[in-house]
Parts: C-alpha cells; sequence; structure tokens
C-alpha cells in the first residue's frame, strides 16, 4: 500500500490507456510521455501494462507502507527517499514506511514512478488511468490509500544507470506528419506554419496544449470528424492546439498536422514558455 | 439501388496508425449507413490489426494497432473489404424515447430563445419533442450523442461566452445540432431542458445504451414526473422505452 501524504500540483494514476471505446467517445489517456513510463517499467522488469504514477511537476509525498521495489524516470525533479537523494532509472529498495518527496526541479515535467507489479486500483473500461467521469477520481489526493503489489522476493538496489538520451527533454524539433486539413492551407500559410518558431500557452493539460503564436486563419470548421492525440487543431482565432493523451475523440477545427508518438513524448516535457518547430517527418 | 452520394470515399493517412476514410461533406442518411456497413464489414474481419475505430459526420477513422508502413497496401485491404457482398446480419436498431422535463427551471435558455427566435416556449417544447433524431455517432465526451434531424425552426447559435458548468442530463441546441450532457461539463449549447435519464453509466456492460444508426425521439414530462424518474433511474429500476427501427 501507498498513502498519499501530499498529492503535489497534478498527480494521477496511469498505464497504456483506454484502447477500444471510442466509439463511446471515451478518451486513450494512458502516459504523457510513454517513452518515460516505459522505461521505468522496463528497469523493473514489470509488464508494460502496469500501471504507474504521472508526477507534473514533483511537489508530492508518498509513504510506503510495505516494502517494494521502486523506479523514477522522466523529468528530475531531485526525488528523495527519507531526505536523502536517489537516482532516476535505477532500482531503489523501499523498506516499510519509506517516505518518498521532491525537491528542485531540474529538467523535465512529467516523472514517471513504477512499482515493481504495478499499481493495483480499479480497472474501468480495460484501463486504471485516471479520467473524470470514468475513474472515481481524476487526480490523486492527500490521503488517498493505492494498493500495489506484494514483493515475496527483495529485489536488488541495483547501482547500473540506464542513459537515457537529453535529447528527449532539449530537442526543440517537434516530427510531425501532414494532417489530414493541411492542403486547405494555401502555400504561404503552410511556409509559415514550418518556418514559426511556435511557443507554448499557458493554458496546457493533460487534453491538449495551446500555442501562443497566430497563424491568420481562412480555411472553415469540418463537420465532426475523429481526432487522435497528436492531432494539431487550427481554431478560428488561428491559434494551434496540440491534442494530447486525453483529448476527445471527435472534434470540429481542421486538422493541420498530426505530431508523431515520439514527439507527443518530448513535447510532454515541456511547459508553458518553452518553444518548438514543427518538422515534418 | 443506393444512392452513389452515400458510397463515393476517399482515404487519407492519420499519424502513423490509423487512416480516415471521407465521404463527401455533408449530413445525410446515407452516408451514415454505408459508413456503419462498412464499419461492420470491418468488426466481422475480427482482424488483429486493427484496434478501435471512430465515425464522424462524414468519416471512419480506423486504428491499427501496429504503425502502417505501407499505406496503398491497407487502403487496398480496406477497399476489398467494403466491396465485399454483406452476408452480415445487420445490427438491430432502436428508437428510444427520452422523457425530457421543458421546465423554465430546467431549460435555462427557454426565454431567451423564445425572445430571439419570435416563436413561443410552447412552440418549441413542441417542435422539439415532435422530430425523431438521428444518431450519428458519439463523440465530445463519453456518451454524448451526435443528433441529426433538429427543425431548422430550432437553430440558434451556440452562446459566445461557455458556461463553466452545465448540469449533467441537460438537453441543448447548439447552432444546428441538438444533444444532451452526458456529464457534468463546460459547455456553450442552449440548454432548453433536463432528462433524468443517465447517458453512460460504467456499471452496465454497454455504458451507453445509444449506438450510431439508432433513433432519439423526446417526450414531454411534468417536474413531479422528472423527480419520480430521477429516483427510479437511480435505483436502477427505470426501463427505458425503446421500439426496432423496421430497416
Amino acid at each position: 500500500m501507498i498513502k498519499v501524504l501530499k498529492s503535489g500540483f497534478y498527480t494521477t494514476i496511469q498505464d497504456k490507456g483506454r484502447v477500444g471505446f471510442a466509439s463511446l467517445g471515451v478518451p486513450v489517456s494512458g502516459a504523457m510521455d510513454s517513452y518515460s513510463s516505459g522505461l521505468t517499467n522496463h528497469i523493473l522488469n514489470n509488464s508494460l501494462d502496469c500501471a504507474f504514477l504521472e508526477i507534473t511537476l514533483g511537489g508530492c509525498k508518498l509513504q510506503f507502507l510495505s516494502k517494494t521495489t521502486i523506479c523514477i524516470s522522466g523529468g528530475d525533479f531531485s526525488p528523495k527517499i527519507n531526505n536523502q537523494s536517489i537516482l532516476l532509472n535505477s532500482k531503489i529498495s523501499i523498506k516499510e514506511n519509506d517516505i518518498l518527496s521532491f525537491g528542485k526541479v531540474n529538467f523535465g515535467v512529467r516523472c514517471y514512478l513504477a512499482v515493481k507489479g504495478g499499481i493495483l486500483t480499479d480497472i474501468k473500461l480495460g484501463s486504471r488511468s485516471l479520467f473524470k467521469n470514468i475513474t472515481s477520481n481524476f487526480i490523486l489526493k492527500s490521503g488517498d490509500y493505492l494498493s500495489i503489489s506484494n514483493l515475496k522476493i527483495d529485489l536488488e538496489t541495483s547501482r547500473t544507470l540506464v542513459k537515457v538520451n537529453k535529447n528527449h527533454f532539449e530537442s526543440k524539433v517537434i516530427e510531425c506528419f501532414k494532417g489530414p486539413e493541411l492542403e486547405a492551407l494555401d502555400i504561404h500559410q503552410q511556409k509559415i506554419l514550418f518556418e514559426t518558431e511556435f511557443s507554448i500557452s499557458k493554458d496546457i493539460n493533460r487534453m491538449g496544449y495551446k500555442l501562443n503564436e497566430i497563424l491568420e486563419n481562412y480555411i472553415p470548421s469540418i463537420l465532426t470528424s475523429a481526432v487522435l492525440p497528436g492531432t494539431v487543431q487550427l481554431t478560428p482565432s488561428g491559434k494551434l492546439i496540440v491534442l494530447m493523451r486525453d483529448c476527445p475523440v471527435t472534434g470540429g477545427y481542421p486538422r493541420v498536422l498530426h505530431v508523431s508518438e515520439e514527439s507527443i513524448n518530448r513535447l510532454s516535457q515541456k511547459t508553458t514558455g518553452d518553444k518548438f518547430q514543427f518538422v515534418l517527418q | 439501388m443506393e444512392l452513389l452520394l452515400g458510397n463515393i470515399h476517399t482515404y487519407k493517412p492519420f499519424g502513423a496508425k490509423a487512416i480516415l476514410i471521407e465521404w463527401k461533406a455533408i449530413i445525410e442518411e446515407a452516408i451514415l449507413k454505408d459508413i456503419l456497413e462498412f464499419k461492420d464489414k470491418i468488426n466481422s474481419q475480427k482482424s488483429e490489426s486493427y484496434i478501435d475505430y471512430s465515425i464522424g459526420y462524414n468519416s471512419l477513422t480506423i486504428i491499427f494497432k501496429d504503425i502502417i508502413l505501407d499505406f496503398n497496401k491497407e487502403v487496398e485491404k480496406l477497399q476489398s473489404i467494403y466491396t465485399l457482398n454483406s452476408t452480415i446480419k445487420p445490427v438491430q436498431n432502436f428508437l428510444w424515447e427520452i422523457p425530457v422535463c421543458y421546465d423554465l427551471e430546467f431549460g435555462i435558455d427557454l426565454e431567451e430563445m423564445s425572445q430571439s427566435l419570435n416563436l413561443e416556449i410552447l412552440e418549441i417544447i413542441k417542435t422539439h419533442s415532435e422530430s425523431i433524431y438521428t444518431v450519428f455517432f458519439i463523440g465530445f465526451l463519453p456518451g454524448f450523442l451526435y443528433l441529426g434531424g433538429l427543425n431548422s425552426q430550432l437553430f440558434f447559435d451556440r452562446k459566445p461566452n461557455p458556461r463553466l458548468n452545465v448540469e449533467l442530463g441537460s438537453v441543448g441546441i447548439g447552432g444546428e445540432q441538438t444533444g444532451v450532457y452526458p456529464v457534468n461539463s463546460a459547455g456553450g449549447w442552449n440548454i432548453i431542458g433536463r432528462t433524468p435519464i443517465n447517458f453512460f453509466d460504467l456499471e452496465l456492460s454497454n455504458p451507453c445504451f445509444a449506438k450510431a444508426g439508432d433513433q432519439i425521439k423526446f417526450s414531454v414530462i411534468t417536474k413531479k414526473e422528472f423527480s419520480e424518474l430521477e429516483i427510479l433511474v437511480s435505483k436502477k429500476s427505470y426501463q427505458l422505452f425503446k421500439t426496432i427501427i423496421n430497416d
């Protein structure tokens, strides 16, 4: 069991997401940065279906009520066990009543905490990912208790550190495909789309990232059609929205680009004010 | 003889793992019928390559398990599925009767609409509850039905400033569409009434009773009936009235 002493800025339970329910209007959800979440499960030798915590910019404090082994990957928010710094991307043995906390944000926006065997909260429509009106809560709250797998054998804390490509956090390149409505833009507008350095606005969450710059928009709305995580919509005001993991299943704004899976992960580690450029794959 | 209009469609890549199939950009039941038949044929293949699908007014998006390496080859496969002779038993569709209370306490935008449209409130209610609506697809929120068939007399623009919270069960009009908010949500539609019916219930094996191709009719209930039905619905002892649509 894990006791949530402090829930932090925005901490959720995620896994690979809810696949197969788009026709009911149910979003996919799942880890914003599936590269980092996959890495943490991989290091613990977990099944890639195991659920984990997605912790946004730290701030949370957790107490482990039973012994286990954990791993944290993704953003570096100076994680500590009982006030002693621990390594990212490495197996950490946890004793009963150990307390995990975070400190200074060094890089990235989201980190992933996996425990051996995974977090065992209720499965709704094939997934443990928190989502409003699907799961009972949509974020962790202080005082929550989370079931975890009981560890039968002690796993050793490993000293081997997995090297993570820094490019994942630093690259300003967001790779994308042409969206279904890209050709509705004239050549000049398309040129601007790929030449502009875009910056991320304050309006960001797990559903989407709104960008600050304006692309003059003459193209009309479309009849409501599918959108997917990675779809870049052009709104009537000329602002772009990059849809992320919790996005609705349909939308009516033109879909000018589609961000690659790898670049959705990359964008998930960026926040308000960060800059990037769209590059066609 | 099928309408040709309903059959013409094109294929586009949609990211690395999806193909977007589009019909002419109009809201038309012949197109919906073609989309649903195609979707049923694809489902009947029980292929592991396709993990999900999403329907729009004039589109069907097929989501693949793996990255699509050869787009043209996958399109050919889909085209051959499309041209299969339909031996599949069509999915049974229903007409659902949804009780709605149009009392001003719930229909908070009825007065404004009445003034702007120059229509008596009773006339709005009568017009809205007389029509039979077709469910084109579910999107936006879990259990949110996109309905076609709103009487053009009731077309009314969305609110310039969306409300931060629209109560679940609210029945609204947004432009040329009408629908029911399945959960509490922000929303810009004009609210004309409320239903006690739950449009998304995870405790049921099928969380949303309606599906694309079904029909909806709203029936007028009083506030007293609303309160009674609300209790029955919360006890899960209310059975929605439905009739089979004969094709």
